[in-house]
């Protein structure tokens, strides 16, 4: 129940009405809603604390404690399903958390259909990595301990998600930022991992400290900063007040999701074990910015300049993320890339307003199946390869990893579109909305469609197909069950992911979270601007067949190329940009003020301590040994007494 | 009964041994010095306490008699020891503690 007084919603403006989140007590199978975080927080507790104790059977825990807590949300969907529209938002008080003066802030959680979609993807493809890591990570002495880190990594996301207000969301946040720091630097010995671990740390801190200021501007603005009480105050505050909250939320996502300016640590964190790739760097955790401007929605809908800025921001990332993917010769690289580009996709979706965010979230749930997928699939033919990550070293594998192979290729047609499959009805929509906002902002997402197309084939050919490029001690081989089963029930969901829009289902099931969405006609029918996507995908894809798959691939990347290809293999000089803007200036700033620390404050310090010895080299001489002086002081000092006493008392 | 000639007197005696103290070398001397300075000071507090009529500075410069006994006993020894180490009583010569 919530802790504020029920206020009566404030009718916005215009035919677009901005939902209030009005929760309702949890009761039935809902009180189980701290279960699902609980478990999983207890698997980490014993794995981490427990030590070799359960090395022997860690793994196992680890998997049943997310399967386990996916049951209980899959329960709670059902019965969530089974209620009326207008009730379908729980809430859970579970303790008082922080209670200063007028500074209240419950320990809370909120059910509502977006927790549910996020909770049942968490949990769902959390729970099929993990699995997938047992085959993936057994001949690591450290399985027990990553296992540890990931229950603490999806008990963390689940509190990011199931919270009921901002702190406890940032909670979660850093919960998840702190698993992805362990994660990424899980094999601490390599001196590139513990870089990467460090720098997506310190980038992200960036990002959180946006987040931070925003939620300190919420309090000081709605003196509240539950979901429940700024939804129904939000009406009532300044728009640039508003827009300012927005632009600092946009911050915390962009350094969480990846996005430009703070998307350079993304591609260095593919040094993370493959798992940990798939479900923290593709699935989950990057796509928390999305889940927070969708949640924010109450903020957003009224800032119409900080949506702009969400969209200035998505098409960047969009663009910049899939030309990255375009020219990197690392499998995981590639993907990284296209996630960063997809997630670009969503920001779009949700800085589109009420008539996007369903669609963001919906490409959201299709990208954690068919990027998870993939990520995987990149796994187990690093698994077959001896962990070799150079594309240019793979080439025709289809027939050699057969499951891994035909996975694959569903999570392939899925995130270029091609019809039918997930990715086309997520990202066709986006598109779609995109237009409908602004022709420009729609050409350039179909730019970043075809782009796409280009990559992926690319990586296709290179990898399954073209020629055998691997040496002679490597034998490719399929990888074990334990590590394909995940494979075929995420190709099962990238070729169905669709039918969650099947009637616009999955816009009718979030409608009481960001509300309904007016439908506007575009300028030309829908199915014309599907027909331009379609032939714009198949011209990168032709593009990269002609390219790529009818010619020679070299076994050594080429060292003379184009401004553009060199641009693309240097991140397109993100981290020179930062070293340039923040780290140079940085290292300037702290080299002036550690000479002021050791010329002034030191200086200063050390002065006074020689200036006392120098006087007292001059006042010990006054220690002569000789009785008789020590004698005259002393009557010299009783006199002064005396002088003083008749002065004070006779003057 | 005038007080004043006993003032006169203490005030004679104390910058006799003030004096003695500053100039003479002789351990022994400079000691003796001390306590006369010490009786000076006695005989002021028992006039003062004749002149007021109480009892206050007699019981003063019983304390006073009391520390310059235990002061004489523990003086001595010192002297005596510097004395047979040295062989020198000159509290000039007894200054190694010194800077």
């Amino acid at each position: 129940m919530s802790v504020l007084p029920m206020l009566a919603p404030l009718a916005a403006e215009g035919a677009e009405h901005v939902p209030v989140v009005d929760p309702s007590s949890a009761d039935g199978v809902f009180t189980l809603m701290w279960v699902v975080i609980a478990l999983p927080l207890a698997g980490a507790a014993i794995l981490l604390l427990g030590g070799r104790l359960t090395d022997a059977w860690g793994h196992l825990l680890g998997c049943l404690t997310v399967v386990g807590s996916f049951a209980i949300s899959l329960a709670m969907f059902v019965s969530l399903i089974g209620r009326a529209d207008d009730d379908r938002q729980v809430s859970q008080h579970l303790y008082d958390w922080i209670s200063v003066g007028g500074f209240k802030v419950g320990a809370d959680l909120l059910y509502d259909p977006l927790s549910a979609l996020f909770l049942l993807l968490i949990t769902g493809v959390g729970g099929l990595i993990h699995i997938y890591s047992i085959g993936y990570m057994a001949h690591d002495e450290r399985r027990r301990r990553f296992f540890g880190y990931l229950n603490l990594f999806v008990a963390a996301m689940l509190v990011l998600v199931l919270a009921e207000n901002y702190l406890l969301l940032f909670l979660g946040w850093e919960g998840v930022g702190l698993a992805s720091y362990l994660l990424i630097g899980f094999w601490q010995y390599k001196p590139s991992a513990a870089a990467a671990a460090k720098k997506a740390f310190v980038i992200n801190r960036v990002g959180d400290m946006g987040m931070s200021l925003a939620i300190m501007l919420i309090f000081v603005t709605f003196g509240t900063i539950s979901f429940t009480g700024v939804s129904e105050a939000a009406g009532g505050a300044k728009e640039s007040t508003l827009t300012a909250i927005g632009l600092l939320l946009l911050l915390g996502a962009c350094g969480k999701s990846a996005q430009v300016p703070l998307q350079a640590w993304l591609l260095d964190a593919m040094e993370g074990p493959t798992p940990v790739s798939a479900l923290i760097h593709a699935a989950t955790m990057v796509t928390a910015g999305v889940y927070l401007i969708v949640r924010s929605n109450f903020i957003f809908d009224r800032a119409p300049d900080a949506q702009t800025a969400v969209i200035a921001v998505a098409v960047v990332t969009l663009l910049w993320g899939a030309i990255i993917g375009t020219s990197k010769d690392d499998i995981k690289k590639v993907l990284a890339g296209s996630t960063m580009s997809q997630i670009g996709y969503m920001m779009l979706g949700a800085g589109l307003g009420i008539a996007g965010y369903a669609f963001a979230i919906f490409h959201l749930l299709n990208h954690g199946f068919f990027k998870a997928n993939m990520f995987l699939g990149a796994g187990s033919v690093m698994h077959a390869m001896d962990d070799d990550v150079d594309m240019r070293h793979y080439g025709a594998l289809s027939k050699m990893l057969p499951i891994t192979f035909l996975t694959f290729l569903m999570g392939y047609l899925a995130i270029i579109g091609f019809p039918g499959f997930s990715g086309f009805w997520s990202k066709d929509k986006i598109i779609e909305t995109a237009f409908v906002d602004s022709v420009w902002i729609g050409i350039l997402a179909t730019i970043g469609a075809g782009i796409t197309g280009f990559y992926m084939t690319r990586l296709m050919l290179m990898t399954f197909f073209t020629q055998k490029r691997w040496e002679e001690h490597v034998h490719p081989h399929e990888s074990p069950k334990v590590m394909t089963f995940p494979l075929i029930v995420l190709a099962a969901l990238s070729v169905l992911g669709g039918i969650m829009l099947l009637n616009d289902w999955i816009v009718d099931f979030l409608a009481p979270v960001v509300g309904t969405p007016v439908h506007h006609e575009t300028e030309v029918p829908p199915i014309v601007i599907t027909l331009i996507i379609l032939a714009v995908v198949a011209a990168g894809v032709a593009t990269a067949w002609f390219t790529i798959g009818r010619s020679e691939v070299p076994r050594v990347a080429p060292t003379q190329v184009s401004v553009f290809t060199r641009a693309a293999r240097n991140d397109l000089y993100g981290d020179a940009i930062n070293d340039t803007l923040v780290v140079r200036p940085g290292t300037h700033v702290v080299h002036g003020l550690t000479t002021f620390d050791k010329s002034v404050v030191d200086g200063a310090v050390m002065g006074q301590a020689s200036a006392t010895g120098g006087l007292a080299q001059v006042f010990r001489r006054w220690q002569n040994g000789f009785v008789r002086s020590y004698a005259l002081s002393l009557l010299g000092g009783a006199i002064l007494v005396v002088l003083a006493l008749l002065v004070v008392n006779l003057g | 009964m005038s007080t004043e000639p006993y003032i006169v007197l203490s005030a004679i005696l104390f910058t006799i041994g003030c004096v003695g103290v500053l100039t003479r070398r002789n351990a022994i001397v400079v000691f003796m010095c001390v306590e006369l300075m010490l009786n000076a000071s006695n005989l002021a507090l028992v006039t003062f306490a004749k002149a007021n009529g109480n009892l206050e500075g007699q019981v003063g410069a019983f304390f006073v008699m009391v520390v310059a006994a235990a002061e004489v006993v523990v003086g001595l020894a010192i002297i005596m020891t510097i004395f047979r180490t040295r062989r020198s009583a000159s509290v000039d010569d007894a200054s190694l503690l010194k800077y």
